[in-house]
């Protein structure tokens, strides 16, 4: 497990490999990144990841569920997290990517009340909820509260195959939709860890665009 | 005339966003809606009236994550 004493390489050792990959100007932009992550389901969770591993300094998670056996088919986690909050499971294995980055975790339910405290911090927020009405509460939550915050949300990734049928669509200069928006869960039409992980794939690479661009242009 | 998700739209005047959406059969708990490139408060589609001109984009959600 992840503790400090598996810790083998120092902050600046993994700096080094960061920028061998990335080039320091980029990853100078990526360490001082921040973004939220609502929901730590299968998006979530893979979104999560990708950045993690890019390095991007400051994340914050948030999810009041626990790992379900269930989840293991499409979200990052592993047997030995079942029965543990996503919020406290991720974060563990987060810092076993890169124990240098800046985690917070809130273990609570995203409601229309708790947004503007929860998000005050974050100015990219990914939405990654499973329920529509949640994602919907979301969206619409962080555009009135915070006009001046970029929303990064999801829409359309059950079942497999398809992949070029998912896309990130620029809805405004702070809202952007990836997935085919068509393809809702649902009995026969399942959440694949394939499918899912294109959706997530999307956000967090618009995430980085953002974070190192600054703006973005989807054509 | 306006255009609502890229395709154009003949409304009575006075027509509300809400009138609109639920003539459209929208579940409004699952959308958010752009107008002229900003996003229309939930609250306030009942008093949103539509003018000629007027660009909609409407978001629905479907479920997984």
């Amino acid at each position: 497990m992840g503790s400090a004493a598996d810790i083998t390489f120092t902050r600046e050792e993994l700096q080094e490999a960061l920028c061998r990959r990335h080039t320091p100007a980029i990853q100078e932009r990526l360490n001082r990144g921040r973004a939220a992550i609502a929901g730590l389901g299968g998006l979530g969770s893979n979104a999560a990841f990708a950045l993690a591993r890019i390095g991007v300094g400051h994340l914050h998670l948030i999810d009041f569920d626990r790992v379900d056996l269930s989840n293991l088919n499409r979200q990052q986690y592993f047997m030995r997290h079942v029965g543990m909050y996503k919020t406290d499971a991720l974060k563990e294995e987060l810092l076993e990517i890169n124990p240098y980055l800046d985690i917070r975790t809130d273990c609570v339910r995203v409601s229309e009340d708790n947004i503007l405290s929860l998000f005050a911090e974050d100015p990219i927020i990914c939405e990654a909820f499973d329920v529509p009405e949640n994602k919907a509460m979301l969206v619409n939550g962080i555009l009135e509260l915070f006009p001046e915050k970029i929303i990064v949300s999801a829409s359309g990734m059950a079942g497999y195959g398809r992949s070029n049928d998912i896309r990130t669509r620029k809805i405004t200069e702070h809202f952007y939709l990836c997935g085919d928006e068509v393809s809702g869960s649902g009995p026969g039409h399942g959440l694949m860890a394939p499918r899912v992980a294109v959706c997530a794939g999307h956000e967090a690479n618009l995430i980085a665009q953002l974070i190192i661009d600054g703006c973005v242009n989807i054509t | 005339m306006i255009r609502v998700n890229g395709k154009d739209r003949i409304l009575e005047e006075g027509t509300t966003l809400l009138a609109l959406l639920e003539q459209e059969g929208w579940q409004t708990g699952r959308i958010a809606v752009e107008k002229n490139g900003e996003i229309i408060p939930k609250r306030q589609y009942g008093d949103t009236i539509l003018h000629s001109g007027d660009v909609l984009e409407v978001v629905g959600f479907v479920g997984g994550g």
